[in-house]
């Protein structure tokens, strides 16, 4: 593998990554990590579709007019969304997949991860490149995701992925960092760390 | 008594910044001053305005299962409850071009202020998330939906207002340097969202 294939793929889950340093998908986002199963559903799903779409639209890069471009976007997007939810619906009794899941999986489609990626890459790449940089933007997505709902299920259920962790050792629970304000704070405290060790983040 | 009851709930109590994380990518990029954050809120309650009932109609006479029974009692069993994503990020993506279009030819002054906010509305998590919650709550009749999408408008408002206000007091602060920017707006949505919460508490 060449170093800029590697570039693309090592960028966005640190140095470059959607949520701390471009702003980018935080809506849908937040709600999804009071649990970490719901984070990993959600991480998986965001990786799915935005790899996915990338390519076809890469595919599709020479062919799509200019100026019809976000739809045709938003339609292929949508479609990939579509097929995510229908197979989490089918796998929600076996894995009991909790069904507010569902809008924030809708969206997906408005996540401005994605349809950054397709605008800022995909348009512009040979179609490998470009499905390797919807992966990897959705892995940074992910792992970002996945911290913050490492802490806050272990310090507002006492629990990781529901096996119990904190509560046999007499932890009470903390129902602060249930409420969804605390996903921010912690998010703030990520970002700050993250600029500590990276100075030239630090805005003037 | 029960629209009311309805619209105080959607702004305070469910609002869609605090409570859902919707709509944040614009908010947090676009509440620097006072005056651009206001442009942006009315122009979301105005297509929330417009869009929620109109996918309300859909909803309730295309989309939902049984709901095409009007059209001939043989497609009471039709469910096209999967199409709703695209649907509703269609209809949502034609409203922003027209009201646009509409706002160019009648208003020009308007047309200026608000001309680059337009375009981002059609990708705010917060519009779509609007219409998938509606789907969620089942409203009874076209009048709820029109009250609940007024609300959160107007809740999304209040708080992109309050959050730019902030922001500008905030300039003249001495902040940390890694935290500088976005990670102390992180930290101060999160301290918002708790105040916020007090809402919770009132059972309407």
């Amino acid at each position: 593998m060449n170093a800029k294939l590697k570039e693309t793929i090592l960028n966005p889950i640190f140095k470059g990554n959607p949520i701390t340093v471009l702003v980018l998908g935080i809506c849908s986002s937040l709600a999804v990590t009071v649990t970490l199963k719901g984070a990993l559903v959600m991480a998986l799903s965001v990786i799915v579709v935005c790899g996915i779409s990338s390519l076809i639209l890469s595919l599709l890069r020479n062919t799509i007019p200019g100026r019809v471009r976000i739809i045709v976007q938003l339609v292929v997007v949508a479609m990939m969304v579509i097929l995510v939810d229908q197979i989490l619906k089918s796998f929600e009794a076996t894995y009991a997949i909790d069904k507010q899941l569902s809008v924030y999986i809708g969206l997906i489609i408005t996540n401005c991860i994605v349809m950054g990626r397709i605008e800022a890459f995909a348009l512009g790449n040979k179609p490998w490149p470009s499905f390797l940089d919807g992966v990897a933007n959705g892995a940074g997505y992910g792992l970002i995701l996945l911290i913050v709902a490492f802490f806050r299920e272990l310090l507002g259920s006492g629990t990781l992925f529901g096996i119990d962790i904190l509560n046999r050792f007499g932890y009470e629970p903390n129902n602060l960092v249930i409420l969804p304000p605390f996903a921010l704070i912690l998010l703030g405290c990520i970002v700050w760390v993250q600029r500590s060790i990276q100075k030239d983040l630090q805005e003037k | 008594m029960e629209y009311l009851s309805l619209f105080v709930k959607s702004i305070f109590v469910d609002n869609m910044i605090f409570a859902y994380f919707l709509g944040m990518c614009s908010y947090l990029a676009v509440s620097k001053n006072v005056k651009t954050a206001a442009g942006l809120g009315v122009a979301v309650i105005a297509v929330l305005l417009i869009t929620l009932p109109i996918n309300y109609l859909l909803n309730t006479y295309v989309l939902q299962p049984g709901a095409l029974k009007w059209l001939s009692p043989g497609m009471a069993d039709v469910d096209l409850s999967f199409l709703s994503f695209i649907v509703f990020i269609a209809v949502i993506a034609a409203i922003v071009q027209i009201v646009e279009m509409v706002v160019e030819k009648f208003s020009p002054e308007l047309y200026s202020s608000l001309g680059i906010f337009l375009p981002l509305i059609a990708v705010n998590c917060a519009i779509l998330g609007g219409s998938l919650f509606m789907q969620q709550k089942d409203f009874l009749n076209i009048g709820e939906a029109v009250v609940y999408s007024l609300g959160s408008g107007i809740g999304w408002f209040l708080a992109i207002v309050s959050l730019a206000a902030i922001r500008e007091k905030m300039a003249y602060s001495n902040v940390p340097p890694a935290l500088k920017g976005l990670g102390i707006t992180f930290i101060t949505v999160g301290l918002m969202g708790l105040a916020f919460m007090t809402f919770m508490g009132i059972s309407l």
